[in-house]
């Protein structure tokens, strides 16, 4: 429009009508705005995570229990010592359960289930398993192994009900990047002779190392976060515990559990175990970010 | 590779021992139990849940459960619909919220971002992913519903005319607050998703409407947007998924209210906030109750998920049918992990 020599006014005629220009100037105008307001809760979520969790961090802060005594002076409330701890061990058991089924089962997937009816079958009731609500792994723990053994609360249950969460994540990242490796590579080893089994574990499950280790840090990141399933399976409690048999606490109950309270100091220190808790997420997405750069597959 | 076909007793010089076959098909029998254990745990886990919600539906009966309006804890009396309309207001207002949002992100990033932007802005979209469902509600709770009320509160006074929505007293945990908060934890997988679809687009397509002498936007509105309608309507599908079954961030915002909410901006309750907050003292015909709920909560999102996925993998493979250069197979392999890689890390 700015353009006004006679090559331009030549031009004129094919140029774009007035109104389509500013409706498309709206339009863009609009999805700019758009996008911009999906980001602000994201800035807002880190300013005050940053400004409130940065508030309760103190080297007591990490090195203590909760003491589960409110009512006092904030100083005698205590840390979140045995949430860090829970949630690590909790999780750590969760991946140590979900982490080689959901790889063997992508294996299987992909080495010998193929597009059978079968694998198609599990294909689906992996994904039904996407979508389960969280929750509702919690109850399916607490029925089986609660219910069903009569016992009480324990850090393992929570694991178990997280390893579930975590099992399609594995699965159907796993699979994916065992899809990307060239069958060239698979036929050629079974040429010189190897075992399928050789090929699996000397072939594709190198070669697809790197993009899978994607996958489980984004799963490891997701069970990290989770509140629901520990609820009802590994429960809450203040006392740090290295027995994965008894109750255990976690961040993500310790920071429930802390929301509910009307005294402002536990509530300060809900912020600091979320913000301990985002820094912990964030780290692993970035290294799992980082590794799915440095891998040529995924 | 299988070497049944050479008669055993007579091998080849070429066929390997029975003994060194035995690692081969163990590994082979090993995983396809592994897979089936898979299918046998969700059947198990889905018959023993019906086993425990019996009591409750067995007294109410399974439609009278799910639409009676009367959650009574006190008077054992179990009718879940405050709870499932409660589920579908904060739903639907997510979707509401988020959707347009999510598609407006994936179309910025796609069509209209300077490429050097376009890695940065899809990364911040996914770091929503990577909050955890109990820090949106502590954040919810704690920052926007006190900041956002007194803006509720005017827009509730000046409709009050309108039914749903004006009127009542602005409460600080309600249907709203909810929504909005839900809205953002549903955006990065439906923009997610919205993304990967709108890469399915044929450049062809593109060129055509803008060598023909579409703007910017016509190019998108004729050629991308409904190229790319049912993969967007998927994606929106997962989010509905999502929202259904988000439990903490909910139960944090949404206040305890098991009657059927008057307006807006009032306290409510949904399937998944009741389990959370009633289950740890509740006995007998409650917890059976509760377990109801649950089951009612996993129906629910067994049939959005499975439209869902319908959808996404249709749109994958009306993507994968059009020729395109630069392989169809990475296409449709990317689909299902996109909806993955958002999902991850989101809490629920």
């Amino acid at each position: 429009m700015s353009a006004h020599g006679a090559a331009a006014e030549q031009l004129d005629r094919f140029s774009v009508s007035p109104r389509r220009r500013r409706t498309d100037t709206i339009a863009r105008g609009a999805i700019l705005a758009a996008t911009i307001l999906a980001l602000i809760p994201l800035a807002l979520i880190i300013y005050y995570l940053l400004r409130k969790g940065l508030g309760a961090w103190s080297p007591s802060f990490f090195t203590t229990d909760p003491t589960g005594n409110t009512f006092f002076k904030s100083s005698s409330i205590g840390g979140i010592k045995s949430a860090i701890l829970g949630t690590i061990e909790i999780v750590a058991l969760a991946s140590v359960i979900a982490i080689p089924i959901g790889i063997g089962v992508a294996v299987w997937l992909t080495e010998y289930g193929k597009s059978s009816w079968f694998a198609q079958a599990v294909r689906f009731f992996v994904d039904v398993l996407t979508g389960v609500p969280s929750i509702v792994f919690g109850l399916f723990v607490y029925i089986v192994l609660v219910v069903g053994t009569g016992s009480s609360y324990a850090g393992y249950k929570g694991s178990l009900a997280l390893s579930l969460l975590m099992l399609p994540v594995v699965i159907r990242s796993a699979e994916v990047v065992l899809l990307l490796i060239p069958d060239a590579l698979r036929e050629s080893a079974l040429a010189l002779g190897a075992p399928r089994w050789r090929v699996i574990f000397s072939i594709v499950l190198p070669t697809a190392l790197p993009g899978m280790v994607t996958g489980v840090l984004l799963a490891i990141a997701r069970a990290a976060g989770e509140t629901a399933p520990l609820l009802f399976t590994a429960a809450a409690t203040l006392k740090t515990n290295f027995n994965l048999g008894q109750f255990m606490n976690s961040l993500p109950v310790q920071i429930y559990s802390d929301v509910t309270s009307p005294t402002t100091a536990v509530v300060d220190r809900a912020w600091g175990a979320a913000l301990t808790l985002v820094v912990m997420i964030l780290l692993l997405n970035l290294i799992a970010r980082l590794i799915s750069r440095r891998s040529r597959l995924a | 590779m299988e070497a049944a076909s050479i008669p055993s007793g007579d091998r080849g010089l070429l066929a390997r021992s029975p003994l060194a076959r035995v690692p081969d098909r163990a590994l082979k029998y090993g995983l396809t139990t592994l897979a089936a254990l898979i299918l046998a745990l969700i059947v198990y886990f889905f018959i023993r849940l019906v086993g425990e919600a019996r009591p409750a539906f067995a007294k109410e009966g399974v439609l009278g459960f799910t639409f009676d309006n009367d959650w009574n804890v006190s008077a054992e009396q179990f009718g879940a619909l405050p709870l499932v309309v409660g589920t579908l207001i904060t739903s639907a207002l997510a979707l509401l919220i988020g959707v347009p949002v999510a598609v407006a992100t994936a179309v910025y990033a796609t069509e209209l971002c300077p490429v050097r932007l376009r890695s940065p802005l899809t990364m911040l979209v996914e770091l929503l992913a990577a909050v955890p469902s109990v820090v949106y509600g502590l954040w919810g709770i704690f920052f926007l519903a006190p900041k956002l009320q007194p803006a509720e509160q005017w827009v509730a006074d000046r409709l009050s005319f309108v039914p749903f929505i004006g009127g009542g007293l602005v409460t600080i945990p309600n249907y709203f607050i909810t929504g909005l908060v839900l809205a953002i934890m549903i955006l990065p997988i439906v923009s997610a998703i919205s993304r990967e679809v709108m890469a399915t687009v044929p450049a062809d397509h593109k060129e055509a409407a803008l060598g023909l002498g579409a703007t910017r936007w016509e190019m998108i509105r004729v050629a991308v947007l409904p190229y790319c309608r049912s993969g967007i309507v998927g994606g929106a599908m997962l989010g509905l998924g999502r929202a259904i079954g988000e439990t903490i961030a909910v139960t944090i915002l949404i206040g305890d209210a098991p009657q059927l909410g008057g307006h807006l901006f009032g306290q409510g309750y949904s399937l998944a906030a009741v389990i959370a907050n009633e289950f740890g003292e509740a006995q007998g015909l409650h917890r059976s109750a509760l377990f109801a709920a649950g089951l009612v909560l996993f129906v629910l999102t067994l049939l959005v998920n499975a439209i869902a996925r319908l959808l996404v993998v249709r749109a994958a493979r009306s993507g994968r049918s059009q020729p395109r250069a630069g392989g169809e197979s990475a296409t449709s392999a990317r689909l299902p992990a996109a909806g993955l890689t958002a999902d991850a890390a989101a809490g629920a």
